[in-house]
């Protein structure tokens, strides 16, 4: 069977190599051809471990596959497909080729049997993608790709030291289900947490995410925080701080969103939201809550990477992210209004939308355990996501004001790629079986119920409400909103830069107290042995033998004494 | 030059009682469904409405709160060197 032999992420890895070396149409073919057959590898990969080895004295399971594995390898080879299409027309040559480097990894990630593997890719995803942000050529994106990568490594260095702390406990690096036991689980923990972009160090996904491509931003929306998400309901499930990380990371990602004035930046922050989603359904921590959390990755990751694509569609045509800048854009780009339209509605999870099939098990999950406190927060937070992402994106973007501006709709591959991902946010919404099929547990749960449509339909409904009753309080402006990353961006400079002023301003005083006597001991110096000093210049061959023979009598003579 | 026609002001004028006419009939549709609620509080009549309505306004005015407090010039970080 070759679904054993061959690995769909080191095939995705060594094919975005392949790619740089290619151009014109061959290129383009190759590019598409690789995530297909990643699909279809994935499909047909049977379950178990697929692969195992002995590397450095540890037991090591490289590629191995079970339902919630192939979950997630899934999509994001689905991802890599899809974000291939849109981006076929990007003059970078870097970034498709990082791209893939970067979704083979999270595709590596998702299929490691054990720790050590899982570190390789998860450190090979920073690289990917720290090369798809420096691939958009500005200044501020290879600073924000900097800052990216120092976070990253951070991160990967708490996954490692927690590696290495389990490995010392237990003798085995294989993946299995962790508890918070012992200071190595609180790393590994640590490490993923950051992945997903839990606080307190959260701010780097929106710092550095916006700052790629109009293409790139679509593939760095997918894999990182989805294959954290990934390692965390295989590692931490029931893990009941899971739930309150997740809620914080729920409001926190509406609260930045609702102040944000950049496109992108929005959509960023909202990653944050609906990771929280994910991660208090892991914390909850129930079969239906695990398998919502895990379908709620796979829906999001289509409708997220749908709305990134509507944004890079309006920055490819008009150059600008600003909300404040941006309106009207339905008259000349319908087609794009209406993708990112069908995005926003599946983010909001709409009856009849991907993102009701998938979120509202959480909430099940939720109400089922009697949890009334967090069943009430993720209510509140399903109408503020509406609120953020579901109207206030498509608002200030596509209709509000009018910008003046008339840009043509994308090319058709652009177009193409939104109307895959479009029609995959209608068709898992409405035919949900297939989804419900490839969960890791059974589902018995029914999604369309008169009572929860409702319920839904109510919440949303009266979101939008509050967003157009209280639309002058959303007025936008030039502003942003200071976030963690304050703390590395601002005071970390201006401590150092207070430092240095300090330590220039005791060597002068050194030197002003000190400066007579160091002076003229600087100047004795120079005299003997600067270049022309008595004890550094050059002597006359003469001289030195005469120097030589007076030595030697000097010799002699204390010799006979 | 008249404009788009979903930017007319009576399109507008429109689409807010369509909007209104929705909110109602969403609410009246509880009565034709079968309650499952879990919690009490989920029993209270259009409970998805007003607390939805009430969360986004408590969520709005939390960020216009926070957003006095945390709110710099969009320019705050950048450097001279930028070429955006």
């Amino acid at each position: 069977m070759i679904a054993e032999i061959v690995h769909p992420g080191l095939l995705l890895i060594g094919g975005g190599f392949a790619l740089s070396f290619l151009r014109g149409r061959a290129r383009a073919l190759v590019a598409l051809a690789l995530p297909a057959a990643a699909i279809g590898l994935v499909l047909a990969a049977p379950e178990g471990v697929l692969w195992r080895g002995s590397w450095l004295g540890l037991e090591i399971a490289p590629y191995a596959v079970d339902r919630l594995s192939r979950l997630f390898a899934l999509i994001f080879a689905i991802m890599a497909f899809g974000g291939t299409l849109f981006a076929l027309g990007q003059v970078s040559r870097l970034e498709l080729p990082a791209a893939f480097v970067y979704g083979g990894a999270a595709i590596g990630a998702a299929l490691a049997g054990d720790l050590a593997t899982l570190f390789i890719f998860w450190e090979l995803m920073a690289v990917g993608s720290t090369l798809v942000i420096w691939s958009a050529g500005t200044s501020p994106a290879y600073r924000a790709s900097l800052r990216y990568l120092s976070i990253h490594l951070l991160g990967g260095a708490l996954l490692f030291a927690g590696i290495a702390g389990h490995y010392a406990d237990t003798g085995s690096v294989a993946f299995a289900r962790m508890t918070l036991d012992s200071a190595a689980h609180w790393m590994i923990l640590a490490g993923f947490l950051l992945n997903a972009g839990a606080p307190p160090l959260s701010a780097w996904l929106p710092d550095a995410y916006p700052e790629a491509s109009w293409s790139g931003t679509v593939f760095l929306s997918a894999f990182t925080t989805k294959t954290a998400v990934y390692v965390l309901l295989r590692g931490f499930p029931g893990t009941e701080l899971l739930v309150w990380v997740g809620l914080f990371m729920v409001f926190y990602g509406i609260v930045y969103a609702l102040l944000e004035n950049d496109m992108r930046r929005i959509l960023a922050y909202s990653i944050v939201n609906q990771v929280g989603f994910m991660v208090a359904g892991i914390g909850i921590g129930t079969q239906l809550a695990l398998n919502g959390a895990a379908a709620h990755a796979f829906t999001h990751i289509i409708y997220k990477a749908l709305l990134l694509m509507s944004a890079g569609a309006v920055l490819h045509a008009t150059g600008r992210r600003k909300c404040s800048e941006l309106g009207g854009l339905f008259r000349t780009m319908p087609f794009t209004t209406f993708c990112g339209s069908i995005g926003a509605l599946a983010i909001s999870s709409f009856p009849l939308t991907s993102g009701f099939v998938s979120k509202s098990m959480i909430s099940q999950a939720a109400a089922e355990l009697h949890l009334l406190p967090v069943w009430l927060l993720l209510a509140a937070a399903s109408a503020g996501v509406f609120l953020h992402a579901g109207i206030k994106f498509p608002w200030f973007v596509f209709f509000q004001k009018d910008s003046g501006l008339r840009p043509a709709e994308p090319p058709l591959g652009m177009r193409l790629a939104m109307g895959l991902f479009a029609a995959l946010c209608i068709g898992l919404g409405v035919f949900f079986e297939p989804l419900y099929a490839l969960l890791p547990f059974p589902v018995e749960y029914r999604p369309y119920t008169g009572w929860h449509v409702v319920l839904q339909l109510e919440l949303l409904l009266f979101s939008g409400l509050a967003f157009f009753v209280l639309l002058p309080l959303l007025r936008r402006t030039l502003t942003i909103t200071l976030d963690t990353d304050w703390f590395y961006r601002y005071l970390a400079p201006v401590l150092v830069g207070g430092v240095e002023t300090l330590a220039r301003m005791a060597r002068s005083a050194a030197r002003d107290m000190t400066g007579g006597t160091a002076a003229r001991l600087f100047a004795l110096l120079r005299r003997l042995h600067g270049a022309d000093g008595v004890l550094a210049r050059t002597w006359s061959t003469g001289g030195m033998a005469l120097w030589v023979a007076l030595m030697l009598a000097a010799y002699l003579l204390l010799y006979y004494l | 030059m008249s404009d788009h026609w979903l930017a007319r002001p009576a399109t507008i004028r429109l689409l807010w009682c369509a909007f209104l006419a929705v909110l109602a009939l969403t609410v009246a549709a509880e009565f034709a469904v079968e309650r499952e609620a879990h919690f009490s509080v989920e029993g209270v009549f259009a409970f998805g409405a007003w607390y939805g309505f009430l969360a986004c306004a408590a969520l709005i005015l939390a960020a216009k709160a926070m957003g006095a407090w945390l709110k710099r010039q969009d320019r705050y970080y950048e450097e001279p060197d930028d070429d955006r």
